[in-house]
């Protein structure tokens, strides 16, 4: 399945929300009681008008449905920006914004 | 398998460099992206994760802030933001200290401005800690976070 994903750029900021279970592989499901398997993002990539400002890797610690936003010198409107990203599964996904 | 691959070269599109050696061959389509650091996000103690990424040897500054909730209610959504005044940033890293594996995040970063946030689960209360690569130096700062409801399943 492929990641969900938001993206917004503005103000110097570049924002990113994905929806993703972002399972650590240690949590017990309540009505089993059986490990639910880790599945969790793992590479984040962040790039402004084709040039990588943000080379991410994440483990199971991050929260369900992730959150990434960070300043990036030189951002201005226009700027296109391109996100994508693969999980522990290899699922991937991938956004767009142009700075407003 | 063709809708991956037309996904893998959307995803490759805006990367230069890396679109150009995938399609040299000189990378497979799962490669494009960096190599996970298994040993680092392996590590269950907070020094063996900060020498998986080379940062063993990080000093404590002022140059760096960690802000993080004094009492954390829900520690499945815990926000951290790392603020920082120094000069030529590389990379940044998160670790939860007392988390299964304390190493959440490690970003590579380039025209770094000096602010990153993210959202991480914490199981109980600890120090939050973010490391700093700034002119081939390692920096760090932690900031305690009382987590009254642990996020981490278990």
């Amino acid at each position: 399945m492929a990641i969900g994903m938001r993206v917004r750029a503005g103000n110097g900021e570049i924002k990113v929300l994905m929806t993703h279970p972002s399972e650590n592989g240690l949590r017990k499901d309540a009505k089993t009681g059986q490990l639910v398997p880790a599945h969790f993002v793992k590479n984040v990539v962040v790039a402004v008008n084709g040039k990588t400002v943000l080379d991410g890797q994440w483990g199971g610690g991050v929260s369900k449905d992730p959150y990434l936003g960070f300043k990036v010198k030189g951002l201005k409107a226009g700027d296109k920006v391109a996100v994508s990203a693969e999980d522990n599964k290899g699922d991937k996904g991938s956004g767009e914004a142009v700075v407003s | 398998m063709k809708a991956m691959r037309r996904n893998v070269l959307k995803g490759a599109g805006g990367l230069g460099m890396l679109s150009v050696a995938a399609a040299a061959g000189l990378l497979k389509p799962t490669q494009v992206l960096a190599d996970w650091n298994s040993a680092g996000f392996g590590a269950t103690k907070p020094a063996d994760a900060l020498a998986a990424i080379g940062a063993a040897g990080a000093a404590d500054s002022k140059d760096v802030q960690v802000k993080a909730p004094d009492i954390a209610e829900n520690g499945a959504v815990v926000p951290v933001e790392v603020t920082t005044s120094l000069a030529n940033v590389e990379s940044i890293a998160i670790l939860g200290e007392k988390n299964a594996n304390p190493l959440i995040a490690n970003y590579q970063l380039t025209d770094f401005d000096g602010f990153l946030s993210t959202r991480m689960k914490m199981g109980q209360t600890a120090y939050v800690r973010a490391v700093v690569k700034a002119g081939g130096k390692f920096y760090t700062a932690a900031k305690e976070v009382k987590v009254t409801v642990g996020g981490c399943g278990g």
